[in-house]
């Protein structure tokens, strides 16, 4: 029974929510291993054994990074690495290479998950890691979804078959945790020998024949709803509708939670405090123009002032974090519903044209939100030259769910065909990026292969602390940038190095650009946030058409810092050079055509 | 009769005959697709889109290309609709 801290161990519900210890390598040196096949659902027990919330969907290939926790068994504690889902040890794709590398390291135990509903092919990973000869235990996991689907397995059978011990589960609820980890000791080195590849399916289809009865049973509304997602035309026909009521629902939570929830309690309780604090200070003073920034008429304009505390905390908490919420909440929900790889067949046939595969979709979907998590998942995708593609594509044309918000917030209040521009800017300039970068890039991208998970109903539990753990990520990452940002941004508009820079690409603004030599300054700093250097465009009373350049420029030119990073630490150096090169000639081209455009027609 | 997986007609039960060449056979294989195996074709997208098969009750999408490198054998006898592969 696991108990880190003495209390409540006789309730599953509980075990979810046991505190994990502090990961200490020292006085916790056992290691054990959380492998099996994408999408089977390990990311969904290591949340259960650990407490540690891991990022689960009804996708394959939601964990490309590892993940480790702390779980303690009777007095002993070990380390639990969740390793990559893979279907075979031979790798296909970067997820599966790191999760080779992690089985060939080894471990003390490992945890094999098995799918239920699809048992053959689950074998093949199985079958390769036990005769690793590492000491392993089965978790015979999703039972009650195999019964429903009358797939029966017998788990004493399968046990008898594997040499090692078997444990039915369903982790999304919780059943059957305990007894995995009561029955931990008891993982055992398989005596099966390796199998050579020649014999492996045949192997596999004896132990099968063995364990498993396929009861008959007749379509039913889920099958055909799966069916039809795939259709050449009701797929299309359920595509948009899908991504249109995403759409709806986004723009609704968002809007809703601004005008009804936040900007109505920043007016009443957020401005007082902060005129309070304003008289405090005194305006005109350093610290009054940093916290909250110039006044007009006396009052605090929080899209204006542009002080840490009055439009950081605006910009943050009103203008954005709304969309975030929303955003996450139908990405979450249909990452869960299983429909994200139904929408890569979808799109399979138009990102083939652009040098990457239809399940590139996923990343992009997910760069939508933020371009790090996006750009994270591109190891879903086989070869380099579709990681760099994609990563690519990601950072200049897909704008995150932060400057949407912003973009949305300024120029909808001009008109709903400037924010519309900008969209279609980007998906143009997506486009022909990709096109580009296809024809010109050296090689060959391989095809789509995936396979598709059957459609599930999110947990409401599982969703709730999703969508939490996004949330909070965004609060703990965006805070400090969005008020260091603007921190920063005043620092160096009051020791006139804003100026300097402005002057400097004052030429390459107002030429090409045709924007004043000040939005220069903005732009630079959408190195540190883009959500931020939209709103330093706000007080530079720029026309629509100057806000539309400016932000499509910005958005394609250089990423934010914590998109830089990843992508340094995803690409490497020059791969990274090589596609800053890109955005800054694509984002200035895009720019300037659009500004030309607009000289053109007006 | 022997046809490749995008000449086989919606709906229809094949038996996988011949894996397409290099080592995308390889993924296919890690699927639990091999030759020998029962599939069902569930749709063919447009505009040289991949195609959708039903493997053991699970769907499994295949690009275009590989599709028309892999080659599929008609099982005689009319398809039984309503039936999971």
């Amino acid at each position: 029974m696991p108990s880190c801290d003495g209390r409540c161990t006789s309730c599953e519900g509980c075990l979810s929510r046991l505190p994990s210890l502090p990961d200490g390598r020292e006085d916790c040196p056992k290691r054990i291993l959380l492998t099996g096949n994408p999408n089977v659902g390990k990311s969904a027990f290591f949340s259960r054994l650990t407490g540690v919330h891991a990022i689960s969907s009804n996708y394959p290939g939601t964990t490309v990074g590892f993940m480790e926790g702390t779980l303690r068994a009777g007095k002993t504690c070990y380390r639990l690495v969740d390793v990559p889902g893979a279907y075979t040890l031979e790798p296909t794709n970067e997820a599966e290479e790191i999760a080779r590398k992690m089985i060939e390291e080894g471990g003390d135990k490992v945890i094999i998950v098995l799918d239920a509903t699809a048992l053959e092919r689950n074998l093949v990973l199985a079958l390769q890691v036990l005769e690793r000869g590492i000491p392993s235990i089965v978790a015979l996991n999703m039972v009650d979804e195999a019964r429903h689907r009358g797939v029966l397995v017998d788990p004493a059978a399968l046990q008898i078959e594997l040499g090692v011990p078997v444990v039915p589960t369903v982790a999304v609820t919780g059943q059957g945790i305990r007894e995995l980890v009561a029955k931990l000791d008891e993982a055992t080195v398989s005596p099966l020998a390796g199998v050579p590849r020649e014999e492996r399916w045949q192997r596999i289809g004896e132990i099968v024949g063995r364990v498993q009865k396929v009861v008959h049973r007749h379509h039913t509304w889920r099958d055909r709803l799966e069916d039809a997602s795939v259709h050449r035309f009701w797929g299309a026909l359920i595509g948009i509708a899908v991504l249109g009521v995403s759409y709806r629902v986004v723009r609704q939570i968002g809007e809703g939670l601004i005008n009804l929830v936040l900007d109505p309690f920043f007016e009443s309780a957020v401005r007082p405090v902060l005129m309070k604090i304003s008289d405090l200070l005194g305006p005109g003073s350093l610290l009054h123009t940093l916290l909250i920034g110039t006044l007009f008429d006396g009052r605090i304009d929080f899209e204006l002032s542009f002080g840490m505390i009055s439009t950081g905390l605006y910009v943050e908490f009103v203008m954005v974090l709304p969309y975030i919420v929303a955003f996450y909440a139908v990405l979450s929900f249909l990452e869960d519903s299983g429909y994200l790889p139904r929408l890569a067949v979808l799109f399979d046939a138009l990102l083939h044209r652009l040098g990457i595969h239809g399940y590139a979709v996923i990343p992009t979907l997910l760069g939508l939100g933020c371009n790090v998590p996006g750009i994270l998942a591109t190891r879903v995708l086989e070869s380099r030259r579709e990681r760099f593609i994609a990563a690519t594509l990601i950072s200049v044309a897909i704008p995150c769910a932060a400057l949407q918000a912003m973009v949305v917030g300024v120029l909808g209040n001009l008109g709903l065909r400037y924010v519309f521009l900008v969209y279609g800017s980007l998906f143009l300039s997506w486009l022909i990026l990709g096109r580009a970068l296809h024809k010109m890039l050296p090689g060959f991208s391989p095809e789509l292969i995936v396979e598709i998970p059957p459609y599930r109903l999110p947990s409401a539990e599982a969703f709730a602390m999703k969508l939490w753990f996004r949330i909070r990520g965004f609060l703990l990452e965006a805070t400090p940038l969005v008020l260091g940002g603007i921190l920063v941004a005043n620092l160096l508009t009051t020791t006139g190095t804003i100026g300097f820079l402005s002057r400097l690409f004052a030429p390459l603004f107002n030429v090409v650009l045709g924007l004043p030599a000040s939005a220069a300054g903005a732009i630079l700093l959408g190195i540190l946030r883009k959500d931020v250097a939209v709103g330093m465009l706000v007080p530079l009373g720029l026309s629509a058409s100057q806000l539309v350049v400016a932000t499509v420029t910005l958005a394609m030119t250089f990423p934010c810092i914590a998109t830089f990073v990843v992508l340094w630490k995803e690409l490497g150096a020059t791969d990274t050079l090589k596609s800053l090169g890109i955005m800054l000639i694509t984002a200035l081209a895009a720019g300037g055509i659009l500004n030309a455009a607009f000289s053109f027609f007006s | 009769m022997k046809m490749t997986l995008n000449a086989l007609e919606d709906g229809t039960r094949a038996v996988i005959a011949e894996m397409p060449p290099g080592e995308c056979a390889q993924r296919l294989e890690a699927l639990g697709l091999y030759p020998g195996k029962t599939i069902r074709k569930i749709s063919g997208m447009p505009f040289k889109g991949p195609v959708t098969i039903l493997l053991d009750q699970r769907q499994i999408a295949i690009g275009h290309g590989i599709a028309s490198r892999l080659i599929v054998e008609v099982e005689e006898g009319e398809p039984r609709e309503g039936d999971r592969a």
